[in-house]
Order: structure tokens, then sequence, then C-alpha cells
């Protein structure tokens, strides 16, 4: 099973070095939402610890949705995800293979986010508290968006449908995010926004949960 | 060996199938001919299992797919009108993941032996969204044929295909089928390369409206009219 998981992200990360095009969509987006952002907002001192969170969610939110939706399509052009259901022993090696490298996608482009981010906010993100924030958060949008994702390829309008299903299901991620990368900026510590850390591992916990049970419905239907 | 016993499969209030039952022997070569809508590809992808049926059983080599689908996948291999493959991939990585995915073992050994097989060994590097449809064809087959699979359900596999491609890909077919492969291949329409084949069964509108031998291919068009109409077949 272990190796099928690996299989499939190695296939996905291949295809991606040939063509770097989800990475590169989804860096041209988070570029141009940061700059937007910190010139339109004055996101320094205490205004930018209030905003720059909100503003960090939301780009992850969108770049992610991107990121999803061609892979989405990547897998439609090779005649939907047939070709892995035929192949795998198991339909969950599908959705782990598939969550896995949307997650690593996801946290590449967010090693170059992070930073940006920090230069045009004046908001330090790049410290370990934010950074276990960030990748608690983009598990469980990676995994809801894998799950939605599959469901969306076999819809008419695939593209359209991913985020008109997602982003509703991912409100409680993202408050909880939001609300916990607030808080670590205005300086408390990790103990002190446990509750908005234990509402992201719930989430992320949950919803793998739900994936994995529901994922071979989702794909037969 | 395949064994469909009244097998239904309907789509909300459409019946796409509707009691087929239906038996194909090993190293049988049973051509699925009927007009579209006939059902021919749900009834492949039910006996591939991707896709599950309203009632009725289905039988691979003894066992039930949808409940040993781990032992039973490796003797299916399934090539339908979308190749799937990877056009960002090159065809040895394309072939390499699916390798991976069943546990072939010595792959390389064996993608190198199927690459030759289908002609494609100095294109092997080239990504695939730059291959003619020919090609990509012929490397379908050997991505549904890499784990060695005793039964190779093939829907419309010439579709699209020139004549030249064609007569490669029966060429093709034809060496699987001399090597033991039991073949199931669906077509909307009576083809030239009838030849190949012992059996035919047509279906229209989810039903068997005939199971024979195939006969003689300069009358096949003929028969075909009379099994689904003449409406049907135009």
């Amino acid at each position: 099973m272990l190796r099928q998981i690996g299989a499939i992200l190695a296939k996905d990360l291949a295809a991606e070095l040939h063509t770097r095009e989800i990475l590169s969509a989804m860096a041209v987006f988070a570029i141009t939402a940061v700059l937007t952002f910190s010139f339109a907002l004055d996101l320094r001192g205490a205004t930018g610890e209030a905003a720059a969170p909100g503003v960090l969610w939301t780009t992850i939110a969108f770049t992610g949705t991107l990121g999803l939706s061609r892979s989405l399509a990547r897998e439609q052009e090779s005649g939907g995800i047939s070709g892995l259901m035929l192949a795998s022993e198991d339909r969950t090696v599908i959705f782990v293979g598939k969550a896995l490298s949307n997650l690593v996608l996801m946290l590449l482009l967010e090693i170059v986010l992070l930073p940006l981010a920090t230069i045009f906010f004046d908001v330090n993100f790049v410290r370990p508290s934010v950074v276990l924030i960030v990748v608690l958060g983009t598990v469980g949008y990676a995994t809801a968006g894998t799950l939605l994702a599959a469901i969306a390829v076999n819809t008419r309008a695939r593209e359209v449908m991913l985020p008109i299903l997602l982003l509703p299901l991912v409100v409680p991620l993202l408050l909880g995010a939001v609300h916990a990368t607030a808080g670590l900026l205005e300086g408390l510590t990790l103990a002190e926004v446990g509750s908005w850390v234990q509402i992201l591992v719930v989430y992320d916990l949950l919803m793998t949960a739900a994936a994995v049970a529901t994922f071979s419905y989702v794909v037969e239907a | 060996m395949i064994e469909v016993r009244g097998l239904r499969k309907s789509f909300g209030s459409r019946t796409a199938l509707d009691d087929v039952s239906l038996s194909v022997a090993d190293r049988e070569r049973v051509m699925l001919v009927g007009p579209n809508g006939a059902g021919k590809t749900t009834l492949l992808r039910i006996l591939a299992t991707l896709g599950r049926p309203s009632a009725g059983s289905v039988l691979i080599d003894g066992r039930d797919p949808f409940r040993e689908w781990a032992k039973v996948r490796a003797s299916i291999g399934f090539l339908s009108h979308q190749t799937l493959l990877y056009g960002d991939l090159s065809a040895r990585q394309n072939l390499r993941f699916y390798a991976r995915m069943y546990q072939v073992e010595d792959a390389d050994a064996r993608i190198d032996e199927l690459l030759r097989r289908v002609d494609l060994h100095q294109r092997q590097d080239d990504l695939v969204r730059g291959y003619s449809r020919g090609m990509q064809q012929r490397l379908a087959v050997a991505r549904a044929v890499l784990h060695g699979p005793t039964v190779l359900l093939l829907d419309e596999p010439y579709s699209g295909l020139d004549p030249i491609a064609s007569e490669s890909l029966t060429r093709l077919l034809d060496g699987l089928a001399d090597d033991g492969c039991t073949l199931l291949l669906t077509s909307h329409r009576p083809v030239a390369e009838g030849r190949l084949f012992d059996r035919v069964v047509a279906l229209n509108r989810g039903r068997v409206v005939h199971d024979g031998a195939f006969g003689d291919p300069r009358t096949f068009a003929d028969r075909y009219r009379s099994w689904v109409g003449a409406a049907e077949a135009a």
C-alpha cells in the first residue's frame, strides 16, 4: 500500500516537474495577492498584525483551490481516475496518494509565500509556531480539497464546482487557522491559542476519517 | 473466465443494462457489438470494477471482483477509449508508474519488452502528449497488459484510429490472444477487425439480442442490422 501511495506521489511530482503548470500558476497568484494587499492596505504595525493572518489564509485558500483544480484537470485529461482505480489495491490508496501530492505542492508554495508575506507585511510568519499552524491548516485543506475534487471530477462544470463545494466546507478550518495565526503574531504561545489549534487538529482528523470512509463510494458513483 | 448473471444497471430512471447474462471462456475472443447507448461501456466498466451493478452477479476466474478486488485486479487489463495515460509523462514514466501500482516484478525488463512490442522504444522518453492517437493507443495496450492479465477488456479500441493504426492494433491484439489472453472487445459498428473473433454478442437497449459464432465476416453487417434493427445500426 505504501509503495502505491509513493507511486502516485512520485507520478504527480514528475508530471509537475515536466510542466511546472501547477506551481507556476499558484506562485503567480500568491505573489500577485501579496503585492496587491501590501500596497492596498497599510500593513505595518498593529494593523498589519491584525489583517495579515486573514490575508495570508485567503491567499493560501485561493492558491490551494487553483492547485487542486489543475491537479484534478490533469487526472481528467488522462481519463479521470479510472486508471488509478484499476491499478490500486484499495481506493484509499488513491485518496492518500492524491492528498499527499496536493499537500506537497501547497507546502512548496508556502515555502515561498511565508517569507514573501513576512517581507511585505512586516510581520514574522517564519517562526516554528506559525509554520506548525500553516502545516495543520494545509493538511485539512488538502484533505477536504482532494475528496471534493474527486466528486467534482465527474461533474460538467468541474473547475467551477470545486471552489463552490470546497470553500464553504473549509470555513471552520480557515477560522481556526486565522485566529491561531493572529494570536501567535500578537505574541501568544501555542498553549494560549490551544483551542484554535485543537479545532485544526480535530478538523484534520475528522476530514481524513470522512474522506477515507467515503472515497470509494465517491469514485465509484 | 468471465461469468455474468442477471446483470442490471440503472442510472436514475434510465436502465442501461437489463438482465444481461454472458459467459466468456478462457482464451476466447468475443466481440460485443451494439449501437451507441446499448450498454456496452457500462458492462465493460462493471467487469473492470469501475462501476457497481444495481443487481446481478459477476465472477472473474471464479471470484467476485467487488469482494476480492485485490486478487482479481491482477487478472484484468482494461483499455478504454480514453487511454488512461498521463500526457505530462513520457511513455516509460507512464509504464513505470503503472508497474509500481501493479507491483510488477522486474519492471524495467517488462517495460523494455512491451515498448519494443508496441514499437515505441525509440520514442520512450518523449512526452505522451506529443504522440499520435495511434501511438497513444499502442502505449495504452502496453499499459493494459503490463501486469500480465489473462482477461483483456477493450472498449472501442479502434475509435479514432486510421487504417494503418487499426491494422497495427489488430496485430498487437492478435499476438496477445495467441499468448493466451481472453479478449472481450466492444464496438458500436461492425469492424473489419472482426476476423479476430470467435464469437459475437450483440447488445441493444441494455439487453443481449444475439449470442453466437462470429461467422462469415462478409455477411456480418447484414446480420448486425437484423439483430439491432436497421435504424439503430445506421
